[in-house]
């Protein structure tokens, strides 16, 4: 198996307190992969660290094999809906055009390629009558939506995505889940920050439990035991999301 | 229109045109506060320029100005960065500590070396009419560097705004294009000083950008029509303080812009409270008239003053339709009558056929 991402001996502080500690992961190339865990746990964190937007006290991240500094491009993010301004003036149309200009370079602008490409992920969310929509007037589904197109238009080969089916409704969830599962079959690495443990067996291949150290990490029929679980959550784990996944 | 008061209006207009546009991207960043500190923190400055050249000539109070200023925000982020004191109150700090020493500086100064004849304290409300023609060139020269550097950045200032880990994950140097957003809200701000003064200046720079947003939900937009509210009610303002001796200018152009954040909240389309209200009104109309219907179609298969319950006509519309207090209006209004613990039928109900 190849690896996307390989983390080793990662440690990342805010302020002298450890958010990720010493935490080693391996995330498969061209799978759909769940990082799951308590709040405070370094979830968005990890993303972050890899993604080279917060800056770890030691440890190494290799992103396809080198340094994600060279790779910039090829990793598309799509962050927690709830960090962003939602009253910014732009569109919908605007956002996911912001996904293109990474490609686009310094002193130009978008051209008709990367208009086509926004068009394109925008049809794929099913968002293309809203495209001159002020994102100020989305659903929150619909805003969800508009950030995974600006990372399709990106055209990236690994996809990290921050909660993104956090207090969505369901057809938006059923459409973002459709939409991750034709990027896998175009062989694209895909990573979830996620929340709802009872779908995790049904979504995803890999899985990390994560809550500052990683807890364990592996295919989700090994890693996604309930002892495993009990040790990320603490005692604080509900028994019934267990018996579902260890049916 | 005589010479000097078509410099005044000038000046006044780039001042409105260029802190309007800048400004909104500080206020897109919803960091218009900084701008407040900026503006107090640049006093000290103006005056210790002045007391070390002995020149009163704007260039030179002006780089005294942006320096203190400057240094008052190095000072807001090391504290942040090392002490448990959040930004609000860092910036707080700065603020009033810089423009006490800058206001003790200003009256020490008055005593001893003629700083009133220098007219240091037109910094304090502003005086359009100390404009000269060679301040309206180092303001345009400014300015148009500083607005180029919005347009030869455009996307990436944008995206940064909009959403700054996206734009790190992109690759953009974003440490670097924070730096330069900040260095446009000191330009933005010091370029006015003269004409609107160091306590009132903010208002300048979110005015003209809360009432842009009004009237436009495009980034683009929102910039130029900023600039537009900044120009008019610089110039204005710059008109009417002329109008009586000693008027000063930087409370006219802050009320003219207050007139104009009123006006667009209350009437810009979309976004406006009349607008709005009108929404409502309209919506609820056209919800009457949906229950209305439902009572009519329900009025043929029933005797006339036949009662149906609440559930039975919010079935047919949905969950979402407010139908007990739209048949509560109704009521009011003599469309509809209620017997009570049985349900609602039309006071008038179609024939039957």
């Amino acid at each position: 198996m190849s690896w996307a991402i390989e983390i080793e001996d990662l440690t990342v502080a805010y302020q002298q307190q450890p958010v990720l500690w010493d935490v080693d992961v391996v995330i498969p190339s061209g799978q759909m992969t769940a990082i799951v865990g308590p709040n405070g746990a370094g979830k968005s964190t990890l993303l972050k660290a890899v993604l080279g937007i917060v800056r770890p006290a030691a440890g190494r991240i290799r992103v396809l094999g080198r340094p994600f500094r060279a790779q910039e491009r090829r990793v598309a993010y799509v962050p927690q809906r709830a960090d962003l301004d939602w009253d910014f003036p732009a569109t919908v149309f605007d956002v996911a055009l912001m996904g293109t200009y990474g490609r686009v370079g310094w002193l130009r602008r978008p051209g008709p390629a990367e208009h086509a490409l926004a068009r394109t992920a925008l049809e794929r969310v099913g968002m293309t009558n809203l495209a001159d929509r002020p994102i100020g007037q989305l659903s929150g589904g619909q805003q969800q939506r508009v950030l995974l197109a600006r990372a399709l238009a990106q055209e990236a080969d690994i996809y990290l995505l921050d909660e993104p089916f956090q207090g969505v409704d369901a057809p938006t969830e059923a459409t973002l889940l459709e939409v991750l599962r034709w990027l896998k079959q175009q062989g694209k690495t895909i990573v979830v920050v996620h929340h709802d443990l009872s779908t995790v067996a049904e979504y995803f291949d890999w899985v990390v439990l994560l809550n500052v150290q990683c807890i364990a990490c592996g295919p989700v029929g090994e890693a996604f035991t309930p002892d495993n679980l009990r040790r990320t959550y603490g005692g604080r784990m509900v028994t019934p999301v267990l018996s579902t996944t260890s049916a | 229109m005589d010479f000097t008061l078509r410099i005044v209006m000038t000046g006044a207009a780039l001042l409105g045109l260029i802190s309007g546009s800048l400004g909104t991207l500080a206020v897109l960043r919803r960091q218009g506060l900084i701008g407040d500190t900026v503006a107090h923190a640049a006093l000290p400055g103006i005056v210790l320029a002045f007391l070390l050249s002995g020149s009163k000539a704007s260039v030179v109070l002006q780089l005294g100005a942006a320096i203190s200023g400057t240094l008052a925000m190095l000072w807001v982020q090391s504290v942040v960065r090392t002490t448990r004191i959040r930004f609000d109150a860092a910036l707080g700090m700065a603020l009033a500590v810089f423009f006490g020493l800058g206001v003790v500086l200003l009256s020490a100064a008055q005593h001893t070396a003629g700083a009133a004849q220098a007219g240091l304290d037109r910094f304090l409300f502003g005086q359009a009419a100390t404009l000269l023609r060679e301040d309206l060139l180092t303001m345009a020269v400014t300015g148009a560097l500083a607005l180029g550097l919005v347009l030869v950045f455009w996307k990436e200032v944008k995206l940064v705004l909009f959403d700054e880990a996206y734009a790190a994950a992109l690759g953009l140097p974003v440490r670097w294009l924070q730096t330069l957003l900040i260095i446009l809200l000191v330009v933005a701000i010091v370029i006015g000083l003269q004409t609107v003064g160091v306590v009132l200046m903010i208002a300048v720079i979110i005015a003209p950008a809360a009432a842009a947003r009004q009237w436009s939900s495009r980034y683009g937009r929102v910039l130029l029509l900023a600039g537009l509210f900044g120009l008019l009610s610089g110039a204005l303002g710059a008109w009417i303080s002329n109008l009586a001796p000693r008027l000063p200018t930087g409370p006219i152009i802050v009320l003219l812009l207050t007139v104009l954040v009123l006006l667009s909240v209350l009437v810009a389309p979309a976004r406006g409270l009349l607008w709005q209200r009108y929404r409502r009104r309209r919506a609820r109309a056209t919800a009457q008239q949906a229950v209305v219907a439902v009572l009519q179609e329900l009025a043929h298969h029933h005797p006339e003053d036949y009662p149906h319950p609440t559930a039975t006509i919010q079935a047919a519309l949905g969950a979402n339709v407010p139908v007990e207090a739209i048949l509560r209006d109704l009521e009011r209004r003599g469309k509809v009558q209620h017997k009570p613990g049985q349900g609602w039928h039309l006071t008038n109900p179609p024939h039957t056929p």
